[in-house]
């Protein structure tokens, strides 16, 4: 038994898997090296990040697989679900060995990776529906999010594409980091320290009308609902309460 | 001023809430002028408190309406606070709200003021500020007022994505007896106008990339479900009408929300059918995604469908001869019509049929509700289900197996077979 470490990245996951067939490894684990623990009975190789390497691994997987299964194996790796490597490391085995592996649904793996990734998919759109910009002083759309998967990849374009007009900042305040469109193009950020958001107050950041609109849009919320129709675990299942904390209408 | 447009946004989100429709898709509008938003597969940007989905800013222009429906909360004689928007004020609340992601779009409504025309030349008005002013790309879904000029609706069509009549009251001696002063007519009248220029836009488009666009996300209607005593046959028998004959998108069920002490209603207490709404929609998707006809779910030996179980079920129940079916060697339109068995579980079994036979376990993890399915199919298992069980046998299992299930009340977005 061998354990892989790799740096977390993407392309130091493709590179395990490089590795995997390069060295002929038959019992192995892929894992962060954040997770990394010694283990009595198990050795280590630490795989170096090689964007090559990476990019064969992936051009590969685009010819043996359509390209939404590539997708969910991307979107696999985002849920930093704990093992999930192993899963797509024998999804990707499967897939080099077999035709048409990702149809394959009464195997294990090919079934785990269909449902972690419709996770990471339900995630990402809750992400693009639960966004709720602020508008700054500095006229920046701002908003801040703390979704369960690392979503912030799969909604750049969404974002990029909607509000092309207007600049914006989302901000993953679990991973700490945000992505921010200056108009031109969408760059990675991270914030020195947050207290600045925190400490100063909504009135000191954000533009005089934001609270207007954020009354309105609260007035609106109440209004379109018909009490006569209430139906709090449709309502809950659909907006689970881990999320209430950002949504403007749900806030106190 | 802030308080006034409070105060005007509250009443006219109350008036237009009971117009179910929510759908913000359809529409594939794309954002090639830098401008502000898209639109696509249509987002729920939220929920309300009674389950249903936010995606549109759904609003009536104005309240104030020359009309005496008996089922409207707008109606004439109904002793409320009026009110009316400007354009001006609509479009900054739509563009404010779409900048924050609360909404994909604009869905305007109104009561009819002074007359049709009037009323529609506003909210075109609307329309077309957002359009070509405000460069917007995000979803506008109009409400086309019965009797309005063939002019106006060919202009709402070039701004908006979607358009709809409300035909409210599916049979027409229920309309005459609620609404005496509406025609029928009036109503098919402007679907049949934008059926044919969707249909005409659709060919020049096809020849044309440049020919604008009209109404891409298409015509919808409401029907309002028991306010009139009507039957679900009569309901159904309409929608399905609507939907050969006038190519509709959608039609939606709108259980009644008692709001009037008219003799000719149900009254203030009685409940909001929200089962029967639910059977409704089953039955629309059957119709649209399962390959049902209309006469094999409701007729006349059934005019009203079962609250109890699904719509799916109940037409099994009557035809058990069709089955038991062979999941891995069965057509797929047949496997389609399995009771527990939805359209992407019934895709799975077919492809993954092909690498093994499948077994119960298989059938479970792929996603199919066994404890209704296991009764009409056949597996790569020895253990037979079905041991000719009775019509009444099978029903009492089914029910025992998921007893709280049917009484909950259940809305149309939620797991529907
Ligand atoms: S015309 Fe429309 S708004 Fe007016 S009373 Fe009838 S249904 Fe209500």
């Amino acid at each position: 038994m061998v354990n892989l470490t790799y740096d977390g990245s993407w392309y130091g996951f493709l590179s395990a898997v490089f590795e995997v067939y390069e060295k002929k490894f038959s019992l192995v684990s892929i894992l962060k090296e954040a997770f990394y623990l010694p283990e009595a009975f198990a050795g280590r190789y630490e795989v170096a990040t090689n964007k090559l390497k990476a990019e064969r691994v992936w051009n590969g997987l685009l010819k043996h697989l359509p390209v939404s299964s590539c997708k969910n194996i991307y979107c696999c790796y985002l849920s930093e679900i704990p093992g999930i490597e192993n899963t797509l490391l024998k999804f990707i085995q499967l897939a080099f060995s077999t035709k048409e592996a990702e149809k394959a649904f009464a195997n294990p793996a090919v079934l785990k990776v269909s449902q972690v990734a419709k996770m990471v998919h339900r995630e990402r759109h809750r992400m693009e529906a639960f966004v709720r910009f602020k508008l700054t002083k500095d006229n920046i759309y701002f908003a801040e999010i703390e979704p369960d998967f690392n979503v912030l990849p799969l909604v750049t374009e969404h974002f990029r594409k909607r509000y092309a007009d207007q600049k914006w900042l989302i901000y993953d305040l679990r991973r700490k980091y945000g992505i921010y469109y200056n108009l031109e193009s969408v760059e990675e950020i991270t914030f020195a320290s947050t207290e600045d958001w925190n400490t100063k107050g909504e009135s000191s950041v954000f533009e005089e009308s934001e609270e207007l609109y954020q009354s309105l849009w609260k007035d609106y919320f109440q209004h379109v609902n018909i009490q006569e129709r209430k139906n709090t675990k449709l309502h809950l299942r659909h907006v689970p309460k881990r999320y209430w904390k950002y949504l403007v209408e749900k806030g106190v | 001023m802030s308080e006034r447009i409070r105060e005007k946004l509250q009443i006219l989100a109350d008036a237009a809430k009971y117009d179910v429709s929510c759908s913000s898709s359809g529409s594939n509008r794309k954002n090639h002028n830098k401008g502000l938003g898209d639109t696509g597969n249509g987002i729920c940007h939220t929920y309300t408190e009674d389950g249903r989905c936010v995606s549109l800013l759904k609003i009536l222009l104005t309240n104030f309406c020359i009309y005496d429906c008996a089922y409207c909360v707008t109606r004439k004689s109904n002793d409320i606070q009026r009110t009316a928007f400007t354009v001006q004020e609509v479009v900054d609340l739509t563009i404010n709200f779409y900048r924050r992601n609360y909404i994909e779009g604009l869905f305007l409504s109104s009561g009819i003021f002074k007359n049709a025309d009037y009323t529609m030349e506003r909210l075109v008005r609307v329309a077309k500020k957002l359009r070509t002013e405000h460069k917007f790309n995000g979803y506008i879904h109009l409400k086309s007022i019965p009797g309005a000029s063939d002019e106006l609706m060919h202009e709402a069509g070039l701004y908006a994505d979607r358009l709809s009549v409300n035909i409210e009251i599916p049979t027409e001696q229920g309309l005459k007896l609620l609404a005496p002063d509406k025609d029928r007519k009036d109503m098919i009248q402007p679907m049949n106008y934008l059926k044919e220029e969707i249909i005409q836009n659709r060919e020049e488009k096809k020849l044309f990339k440049k020919a604008p666009l009209f109404a891409p996300a298409g015509q919808s209607t409401q029907m309002i479900i028991g306010a009139s005593r009507e039957t679900d046959k009569d309901i159904m028998f309409t929608a399905n009408s609507f939907y050969r004959n006038f190519n509709l998108k959608r039609v939606y069920y709108s259980g009644y929300v008692p709001i009037s002490n008219d003799s000719r209603l149900p009254g203030l207490s009685s409940a909001v059918p929200t089962i029967r709404e639910n059977r409704l929609y089953q039955t629309d998707w059957l119709l649209r995604f399962y390959g049902f006809k209309v006469q094999e779910i409701v007729n006349n030996d059934h005019p009203n469908l079962d609250l109890d179980i699904d719509p799916k079920l109940g037409w099994a129940l009557r035809n058990l001869h069709e089955f038991p079916l062979d999941i891995n060697k069965a057509d797929l339109h047949l496997i389609l019509r399995v009771p527990g068995i939805g359209l992407q579980s019934a895709h799975k079994i077919v492809e993954a049929r092909r690498f093994q036979r499948l077994n119960w376990e298989h059938l479970k993890k792929i996603g199919v509700a066994l404890n209704r399915a296991r009764y009409f199919i056949t597996c790569n298992s020895s253990q037979f289900e079905r041991k000719n069980y009775s019509e009444s046998q099978i029903k009492q299992f089914i029910l025992a197996s998921s007893q709280s299930k049917h009484l909950k009340s259940i809305t149309p977005q939620l797991s529907l077979f």
